[in-house]
């Protein structure tokens, strides 16, 4: 046996992982009696599949395709423009995730911002940016936030904080955005064939079931909320499979040691009292009604675009660029007639090569694709 | 980025935060989104906040239903 820890952590990791896979690959293909196309919505798990070598190890009959769950893939260029706009103003520290420096903006990046002497911080932590607030009252510290369900909370957390600590210098440029309202976006769209949804897993942490429903009720689509060992995944999938042998659409909870079906509701709470959800723009979605958040009233004073006059413009993607497609699902990246040839990690031209959870990326480092 | 990463409470800051930790690397860390969680406990942190913690009863029923899968094979192995 080994220890309590591997146990919560990672159950299988008590038993033989290389037997369990074996089995459950055995009873996905036992299950897979004609072809299945299923998503994974989270960029998290688009890289847990490929450095485990699932696509690989999967019956031909299981396709799986990516979704549009990388947050710094959904991001379009003309919010990255603003963040850059920002970060050139006299006085103005940016605070950001490490994920978005390289991201292409229409004409510029954040990393090359940097170079060319703007004062832009990568950050680990929401309270890193408050932190730098504090540490620095006579400069604007602008916190350009990008995230899913699973950093909302924490970025409203360090909102109330940098209230609490009474810090007027502390600014949000809020980009954050909301799973289900794409999920649902994505399948009144009609466009791409989905058979089944492995569901986020840390997202659904906060949110919890309920936010999936309709996925079940409206389109009768399964969908599986997963975690993200390599034994998770292969559990998701033969789940999903199990409702489609069965002929049942439902949403269940494989991740169950971290995901309750009522989420996180004290997170949730913090999210409410500060953001309310907006109309959002998404890279190859377009935009999409109530899937962003936007501060409440009562946090106006910390909203940058009240503070600063900052214009959006919407920058469109790089030509060629075909990561609007892959996001949908609709096109593989290998499909893309730049991927790997003018569009590789090293010098990304669209948003899905950038990210290292991006599909691009992932197909660019793990799947054999290389150009050559 | 939404990567969850698990680590143990170890203790309590004065100043209200966690020291949690990770496989030998100690991080301090929010509590704020989940302040249930005690010393002892398994969360999961995202960027620098304990978001959940890890519940040891689901990660039990995780590892039997891999017992029953294993069990489930076997019976259908030894009949066909």
């Amino acid at each position: 046996l080994r220890s309590w820890r591997k146990v919560i952590v990672n159950p299988q990791a008590r038993a033989d992982q290389g037997k369990l896979a074996s089995l459950l690959l055995r009873k996905i293909t036992e299950l897979a009696d004609h072809p299945l196309r299923l998503m994974e919505v989270c960029g998290t798990h688009t890289i847990a599949i490929f450095r485990a070598g699932i696509r690989s190890l999967l019956t031909d009959a299981v396709e799986l395709i990516s979704g549009p769950g990388c947050p710094v893939c959904v991001t379009p260029a003309g919010e990255i423009d603003r963040a850059i706009a920002v970060s050139r103003r006299t006085g103005v520290i940016l605070a950001t995730f490490g994920d978005l420096m390289r991201v292409p903006g229409s004409s510029s990046s954040l990393q090359q911002e940097r170079a060319t002497g703007s004062d832009i911080r990568v950050i680990l932590s929401p309270l890193d940016a408050v932190q730098i607030a504090q540490e620095n009252p006579d400069r604007a510290v602008v916190f350009f936030a990008v995230g899913f369900e699973t950093t909302s909370p924490a970025i409203a957390a360090a909102v109330q904080e940098a209230r609490r600590r009474g810090l007027a210098n502390f600014y949000l440029l809020s980009s954050q955005r909301l799973v289900p309202p794409a999920i649902q976006a994505l399948l009144s769209a009609g466009k791409a064939t989905i058979d089944g949804f492995i569901l986020p897993g840390h997202v659904s942490v906060i949110i919890g079931q309920a936010p999936y429903l309709f996925i079940a009720e409206e389109f009768g689509i399964p969908g599986v909320i997963t975690g993200f060992e390599p034994l998770d995944i292969l559990e998701g999938i033969y789940m999903l499979l199990r409702q489609k042998k069965e002929g049942r659409a439902g949403i269940e909870i494989q991740y169950s040691r971290a995901v309750k079906e009522e989420g996180n509701q004290r997170a949730r709470a913090i999210m409410g009292e500060v953001f309310a959800p907006a109309d959002a723009c998404w890279r190859g979605l377009g935009m999409i009604p109530k899937s962003g958040l936007m501060l409440r009233e009562e946090f106006a004073p910390v909203d940058v675009s009240k503070a600063f006059d900052l214009p959006y413009a919407d920058a469109g993607d790089p030509p060629g660029c075909q990561c609007g497609e892959v996001l949908q699902g609709l096109r593989r990246p290998p499909d893309c007639p730049l991927f790997g040839t003018r569009c590789t990690p090293e010098a990304p031209i669209g948003a899905c090569m950038v990210s290292s959870e991006g599909s691009c990326a992932a197909y660019y480092r793990y799947g054999g694709f290389h150009a050559g | 980025m939404c990567l969850g990463i698990p680590g143990k409470i170890v203790s309590l800051t004065p100043t209200g935060l966690a020291e949690v930790d990770f496989s030998g690397v100690r991080r301090e860390v929010s509590l704020m989104l989940c302040p249930e969680a005690r010393v002892g406990d398994y969360v999961l942190v995202h960027v620098g906040f304990a978001i959940q913690r890890l519940d040891p009863e689901e990660a039990l029923e995780t590892l039997k239903l891999f017992e029953e899968l294993e069990e489930s094979y076997r019976e259908s192995t030894s009949e066909g």
